[in-house]
């Protein structure tokens, strides 16, 4: 067959293959850590943008089996700076599909040069409501109980919330260890709330082989995360907290695509038992050159 | 509560400040810049190097390795040939942010040695 008919009959195919071609097309970009919860001082590079998925599938105690995802486009402002939106949503079993808000965050490095260990600054404004099961991080007494209702129960809890992070990330040798500190709070008048997300990583080889190649070992990185709740200014305890522990792989694909993937396990009893999560991410080499060359091209 | 809007000022001030200042050339550390490529014996390194360079470097730098004739400095230049390997390491570990180039402390140790074989293989 070929693509003259394929897009004759089968456009849609058609599209899904000269995406593929146009991928094929394009170098590699950087192999990112691949954490889910977790920040490391990495930042997009500058002019660049990345457009990631983060799915998860969970079932919490008492409620249907859902799956979230957010889509978070990530553009790298300058080599110190990164601004991001997410998008999420969700679908549960028996209930509905819903949009449940957006995100809005800056990570700033604030020194210029690798030090033993790299702060980044990171400030987040939160649009979501209470049907939110991206839990891309756990925070105060943050329960699975939260997220058993039925969707148009929790769509009425409206969180317009405000969260700082402190990152602490560090290369030593080919591991990355990052710890991130996490204050939030409800602009309404709920608490301050506390949480924690730790993560190392690696990849499998450190040294490029030479030869192009798909499942070489220095395209796969494997490492582990943990995250959870801290409490939150009324009640500073860990009781009735969760906390995961996640060991996580990541698959760069030879033509720009990242893979990755985390089971996810619940280690209290206000935890979810299991999440499944799975990132799939491409990056769009300077796309501000993009805009600029259309202007000059204008002119 | 008016000492919200000062603290953020004096914080947006230190950070300018701070990405002014930047790590450049001059400031590689005596063990840094007598550091010789680990890697350099080894026939494939320049050819590995290629590799990265394409996927890090490239983007920025272009194919040719003589930049954008902008703000991407060129690679095949004097200031290349006359740094030891030591201060090429440091310099992509270190980035300069504050002059749009990233660090490159991400990538395993191996790999930033590569890319300094490769761009000792192009001048």
């Amino acid at each position: 067959m070929t693509l003259a008919t394929l897009r004759k009959h089968f456009p849609g195919t058609f599209f899904l293959v000269v995406c593929l071609l146009w991928l094929a097309s394009i170098p590699a970009p950087a192999q990112d850590k691949p954490y889910f919860v977790t920040y490391s001082h990495d930042l997009e590079e500058p002019g660049n943008l990345e457009i990631e998925t983060k799915s998860a599938i969970a079932q919490p105690y008492g409620g249907n089996r859902d799956g979230a995802m957010a889509m978070e486009l990530e553009y790298g402002t300058r080599a110190w700076w990164t601004t991001e939106l997410y998008l999420d949503g969700q679908a549960t079993a028996q209930d509905s599909t819903v949009f449940t808000g957006w995100r809005l965050e800056n990570r700033i490095r604030p020194l210029m040069r690798d030090h033993v260990i790299n702060p980044v600054f990171y400030v987040e404004y939160e649009n979501i409501s209470g049907a939110d099961k991206t839990i891309l991080e756990f925070v105060g007494h943050d329960s699975q109980a939260d997220l058993a209702g039925p969707n148009g129960d929790l769509r009425k809890d409206h969180q317009h919330e405000a969260e700082l992070k402190l990152i602490l990330s560090s290369n030593i040798h080919d591991w990355n260890v990052s710890e991130n500190f996490i204050a939030e709070k409800n602009l309404g008048h709920d608490p301050w709330e506390f949480g924690y997300a730790l993560a190392a990583s690696r990849p499998l080889r450190s040294a490029e082989s030479g030869r192009e190649c798909t499942f070489c070992a220095q395209k796969f990185m494997a490492g582990a995360e943990a995250y959870g709740g801290l409490g939150n200014t009324w009640a500073l305890t860990l009781g009735d907290t969760s906390h995961y522990l996640a060991p996580v792989l990541g698959w760069q694909f030879p033509k720009g695509v990242r893979l990755s993937f985390s089971p996810t396990f619940g280690l209290t009893a206000s935890s979810i038992n299991r999440v499944y999560r799975v990132g799939l991410a491409y990056e769009f080499e300077q796309v501000g050159s993009w805009f600029h060359n259309f202007q000059k091209g204008g002119q | 509560m008016r000492r919200v809007p000062a603290l953020l000022s004096i914080f947006f001030v230190a950070l300018i400040a701070t990405a002014a200042s930047s790590s450049r050339w001059e400031h590689v550390p005596a063990k840094d810049h007598a550091r010789a490529n680990p890697l350099a014996s080894h026939p494939e390194t320049a050819a590995a190097g290629a590799l990265v360079y394409r996927d890090h470097c490239l983007q920025c730098h272009k194919a040719d390795a003589m930049g954008d004739g902008r703000k991407r400095p060129p690679l095949r230049s004097e200031r290349i040939r006359t740094a030891t390997d030591g201060d090429v390491e440091w310099f992509l570990r270190q980035g300069d942010l504050g002059h749009g180039m990233p660090s490159w402390s991400s990538l395993p140790e191996a790999q930033r040695w590569q890319i300094v074989a490769y761009l000792r293989s192009i001048q």
